[in-house]
């Protein structure tokens, strides 16, 4: 139970990864597919934020009244790994966003079973 | 001299960035932008792999803040090697990739020679790197550069490359989750620091976490069987100048970043002897021979059969790893290098043939060894270096392998080993018979198809010509270059 108490958002950031994963690899529409991949990355921004956290401690901005004392702040390394980290997925779903579109002009189509089969019918 | 391990990058990735600009006033100002690029990053990491030989390894801290803090570039043997292999394939295909890029999409010439710059920058980034963060950055660089290179093509390749982005952002987002364990664990993202402070956090099971999503992540990448699903696909619909620009090194950089991460990161101590993850890679590695080899003796397609041979040979830089052992680290990183030439030499074959008669089924070469000799003459020395029949070069590499498994006491990978260089004579025979023995029907390819021009003519035979060069000179590349990066695979005492 203390686990629970203590790490229940590792729980949720690991339920967020199954639900991700089984977006990417489960669902049968691409534009499904995307969503479960943003979903998972969502979970990994999480767990590095959460990571971050120490109790009783603030933001990570100089203030005069705590000093120069680095145990007195939330840790800001992976709030800017996850800045960048953000980008990159920005870019990626941008991307997948493009290939979509064309796959949709193509074929008509974001059902998996229906590209299928509209391929074997042009080739 | 300090500065070459940072100007790679940054040169290709500036030449990345100019090329849309000067692309918009004339289309060829891309193509010559390109290849001055590739040129001098060329140069650059040929400089480097000198000064690292002559005097050790170079070291660039990145804005001038010192490692731990800040982001370090590590030019050493192993980096200046792939680096010197990643450089010098996109120099050759990137010269051979114009007529045919201008046959194949011909409008999309400027975008499509922008990302390959960037491509080449991501895959160079990734080996200079010290960084696990950074190493991330690149990595998704070259991905996503290459998602959009390789829906380039005919009207299958976004539907291939939109499945291999679904993939391959996993094993990107597997990867920061490793570093992510890593770094709660040890508080570095410097990878020399971090292999300081592994060692007493061994009993650890973040560390072990962080170990295992890193290997899935860079076994994706490699597309170590049974990881291997997007490959075929992707090798098969792009514009053959951009999987000749792939397929050579893009697998390869994954592998060279798995045996960073066993060699520096986690220390052969740690992935070899207290959580065996090499010997799970030998296994899989080992499937992945005989199942790529099997499947493609059952392919018509050229390019497809090249692609299930990728997954084949990429087994062997596999099992070498899996070995980890000095003599399985060197057969790996010299069948890095050699099966970067083989296919590189391989997929311009193939473009070559597109370009005089559109066609890729291999039933229908018949008689091109007469019309397409000098073509033919290249495909013929890479198919003979892939089965291993010396002096090319490829039977160097194998043979490292076969003394490194030998070694270990590993006859299963002995018989591996030796099984699949029948079988890979098995598949190549095949085309050499086709294009050499049988008589033209009228199936064949048109027969007006003679040896392309020389722009691409040249690329290929350089290859090819190159194959028997690193047979001959496979041992000095050993002793200056090799020898020193396995030296920490040495078992204590032996």
């Amino acid at each position: 139970m203390s686990a629970l108490a203590t790490h229940y958002i590792y729980y949720m950031t690991a339920g967020l990864l199954v639900i991700g994963l089984y977006g990417m690899i489960g669902k049968k529409n691409l534009l499904k597919k995307l969503i479960g991949m943003n979903i998972f990355q969502t979970a990994i921004f999480l767990f590095f934020i959460y990571g971050a956290v120490k109790p009783g401690t603030t933001v990570p901005v100089l203030d005069i009244r705590i000093g120069m004392d680095a145990a007195a702040y939330i840790n800001p390394l992976p709030h800017v790994l996850i800045l960048t980290a953000i980008v990159v997925s920005v870019a990626t779903t941008g991307v997948a966003l493009a290939l979509l579109i064309s796959i949709y002009r193509r074929y008509g189509s974001l059902e998996e079973s229906t590209i299928l089969e509209r391929m074997k019918q042009s080739s | 001299m300090s500065h070459l391990p940072v100007l790679i990058p940054v040169t290709l990735l500036l030449s990345a960035f100019l090329i849309p600009l000067a692309g918009s006033i004339k289309r060829d100002f891309a193509f010559a932008i390109a290849l001055v690029g590739a040129a001098l990053a060329f140069a650059f990491t040929l400089a480097g792999l000198f000064t690292v030989i002559t005097q050790g390894e170079i070291r660039y801290h990145l804005g001038g803040w010192a490692p731990p803090i800040g982001i370090e570039y590590v030019l050493d043997a192993l980096s200046g090697f792939m680096a010197t292999v990643v450089t010098l394939i996109g120099l050759v295909v990137l010269i051979y990739s114009r007529r045919s890029v201008l046959h194949e999409v011909a409008p999309r010439v400027v975008p499509l020679y922008a990302l390959a710059m960037l491509l080449l920058a991501g895959l160079v980034g990734i080996i200079v790197t010290g960084d696990l963060f950074n190493f991330f950055v690149f990595l998704e660089i070259s991905s996503i550069s290459a998602y959009a290179l390789m829906a380039i093509g005919d009207d299958r390749a976004p539907v291939a490359a939109f499945r291999y982005l679904i993939l391959g952002s996993i094993a990107g987002s597997f990867y920061v989750l490793g570093v992510g364990f890593l770094y709660f664990s040890t508080g570095s993202l410097n990878m020399a620091d971090v292999a300081q402070r592994l060692p007493e956090l061994y009993q650890s099971r973040a560390v072990a976490a962080a170990a295992i999503f890193i290997f899935i992540a860079l076994g994706l990448k490699m597309a170590l069987f049974p990881l291997h699903l997007w490959l075929p696909d992707v090798y098969t619909y792009a514009p053959s100048a951009v999987t000749a620009l792939i397929a050579p090194i893009m697998t390869k950089v994954a592998a060279y970043a798995l045996i960073r991460m066993l060699l520096t990161v986690f220390q052969p101590a740690y992935l070899r002897d207290l959580l065996p993850l090499t010997s799970v890679i030998g296994w899989l590695a080992a499937c992945g021979i005989l199942y790529g080899s099997i499947m493609a003796i059952a392919q018509s397609d050229l390019r497809r059969m090249l692609a299930y041979s990728s997954i084949s040979q990429i087994g062997y830089i596999g099992i070498g790893i899996g070995l980890a052992n000095p003599l399985g680290i060197i057969g790996a990183l010299l069948h890095i290098l050699n099966h970067a030439f083989m296919k590189a030499c391989l997929f311009l074959v193939a473009g070559n043939i597109r370009w005089r008669t559109g066609q890729w089924e291999i039933r229908r070469f018949a008689g091109l060894g007469r019309t397409m000799p000098w073509t033919m003459a290249g495909f013929s020395v890479a198919a003979l270096s892939m089965v291993g029949i010396p002096p090319a070069a490829g039977f160097f590499s194998k043979w490292y392998l076969l003394l490194g498994s030998i070694d270990a006491g590993n006859w299963f990978f002995v018989a591996v080993i030796l099984a699949s260089s029948l079988l890979t004579a098995v598949y190549f025979f095949r085309v050499l018979e086709q294009v050499y023995a049988t008589h033209t029907n009228e199936e064949s390819a048109p027969m007006k198809a003679s040896d392309p021009p020389l722009s691409m003519l040249l690329p290929t035979l350089f290859l090819g010509a190159g194959l028997l060069i690193l047979g001959l000179f496979n041992s000095a590349i050993v002793t200056y270059i090799l020898n020193s990066v396995a030296q920490p695979l040495q078992r204590p005492g032996s």
